[in-house]
């Protein structure tokens, strides 16, 4: 029970910059209100942000950026790992969400790039031309049943999530996640505990060496750098749920009068 | 006479024709030099400035201000009004122009267009990928209430909208402060400065 419970908790630690728990007061997931987001606890936010900018600053970008020096073959063959066993959360995602086709070409290119592609680290479905892969999990198909999103939230490492998204993370560990099974409750010599949290952490380095300059350009150019990350997070999962890379109007701007009365001259 | 009204009927056509400018035209006429800018061996500082004229030009800064505001805007005075608009010109190039000049000759490629209306017209394009990142899809919200002078109200990049950043950010900062404007004067007007 003990070695579940230190799993869990280092499981939501290690999804690292996309996940993410917490509860609210009114805490609530309405259904079809996506706009009633709320930053329910925000004072209790901004000071997790600050801790985690301080936790960023002295951990997590020196690692990123020593991840950044190492050759860049190991560096996309890593990248294209995490990539690849993430298919194993959205196939199920694509599933739920009524998307068999997606499923299907997700379960080729997860078996494609497992075998030919050497245990993910080349991502031979890409060349061989399978579509887009577009990430799907549990908040994702939560958000596509019509659960809304609830309150936003920050945790400590983790940064921001709602309620939704966190609900969504925690389905991974409740048996949504074939690799977690695998590796947490599998009978095999070469999977573990170790395993599994090592490749969640490298998910997040991977993340945080990807964004490097524009977290710090948006930082340097914002002047409330948490309202900023607090937006482009929504706005992301908004359009994630969509399934809307470009995004949609009625999505972006939720009231597109608000353009059409501003006349500047 | 009639020869005279002929030319006036001409220059008439000939000018529509000249300066009704084409949304998708407009941003890669835009993107070009903003490109040629950055490309140049110059100084950042100068690229900077560079960019902030190019921006000037071809931004309808004072119309973002007024988005950015919500529904602040409706209660400002006229003299609150155009202290605001002196310090979120001066918060919007430096913020603009410092987000770009990082970038290196960046290659745009306008791909598509979709009008709105007849005020509005979303420009597609691409910012081309390198070996060290990948394709970025940007679209380019046009204001096209004048078609002689359109202007650029928004960038969505991959879905995100500055504008929407922008406005969440001006309203937690106002949230926060009882919504005092003279808080949000001072926060503009110290990122300017710094």
């Amino acid at each position: 029970m003990l070695r579940k419970l230190t799993i869990t908790v280092i499981y939501i630690f290690l999804l690292a910059f996309n996940a993410n728990a917490g509860s609210d007061g009114e805490l609530v997931l309405k259904k079809d209100q996506p706009e009633k987001i709320k930053d329910c606890f925000e004072k209790l936010n901004r000071a997790t942000f600050s801790f985690n900018q301080g936790l960023d600053k002295v951990l997590i970008k020196p690692i990123a950026k020593g991840y950044r020096n190492l050759p860049t073959p190991i560096q996309k063959g890593t990248s294209n790992v995490v990539k690849n066993l993430s298919n194993l959360i959205t196939i199920p995602n694509n599933i739920l969400q009524g998307d068999v086709k997606t499923a299907a070409i997700n379960t080729g290119r997860l078996v494609v790039n497992t075998t030919v592609g050497l245990l993910g680290t080349i991502d031979v479905a890409n060349k061989m031309g399978f579509p887009k892969y577009e990430k799907e999990d549990y908040g994702q198909t939560l958000g596509k049943w019509g659960v809304g999103p609830g309150c936003y939230v920050v945790l400590p490492i983790l940064g921001p999530s709602t309620v939704r998204d966190t609900a969504g993370s925690f389905a991974n560990i409740l048996g949504g996640d074939p690799w977690y099974n695998a590796s947490i409750h599998g009978n095999n010599e070469f999977l573990s505990e170790g395993v599994y949290i090592t490749s969640k952490a490298l998910s997040g380095i991977d993340f945080r060496s990807d964004n490097l300059e524009s977290f710090e350009n948006l930082e340097k150019n914002s002047i409330d750098f948490y309202a900023s990350l607090r937006s482009l997070y929504l706005q992301d999962r908004e359009n994630k749920i969509k399934n809307n890379q470009r995004g949609s109007l009625e999505v972006i701007y939720k009231d597109e009068e608000d353009w059409e009365e501003i006349d500047s001259k | 006479m009639k020869k005279i009204l002929i030319i006036i009927l001409f220059f008439n056509l000939f000018n529509n024709y000249v300066f009704s400018t084409e949304p998708d035209v407009f941003v890669q006429t835009t993107v070009n030099r903003a490109s040629e800018a950055l490309s140049k061996n110059i100084s950042k500082e100068e690229k900077i400035n560079a960019l902030k004229i190019i921006a000037k030009e071809t931004v309808d800064i004072r119309g973002i201000g007024f988005y950015s505001l919500g529904s602040a805007r409706k209660n400002l005075n006229d003299k609150e009004k155009k202290i605001y608009f002196k310090l979120f010109e001066n918060y919007f190039l430096k913020s603009f122009s410092s987000r770009l000049s990082e970038y290196t000759n960046p290659k745009i490629e306008v791909k598509s267009k979709k009008i709105i209306n007849k005020n509005y017209t979303i420009v597609n394009s691409i910012l081309i990928s390198t070996p060290d990142r990948p394709e970025v899809k940007i679209d380019w919200r046009i204001y096209t209430k004048n078609p002689n002078e359109p202007l650029i109200r928004d960038l969505i990049i991959e879905g995100l909208s500055l504008a929407r950043t922008q406005k969440e950010e001006f309203a937690s900062i106002l949230n926060s402060n009882n919504s005092d404007i003279n808080v949000l004067f001072k926060t503009l007007e110290d990122f300017s400065k710094n």
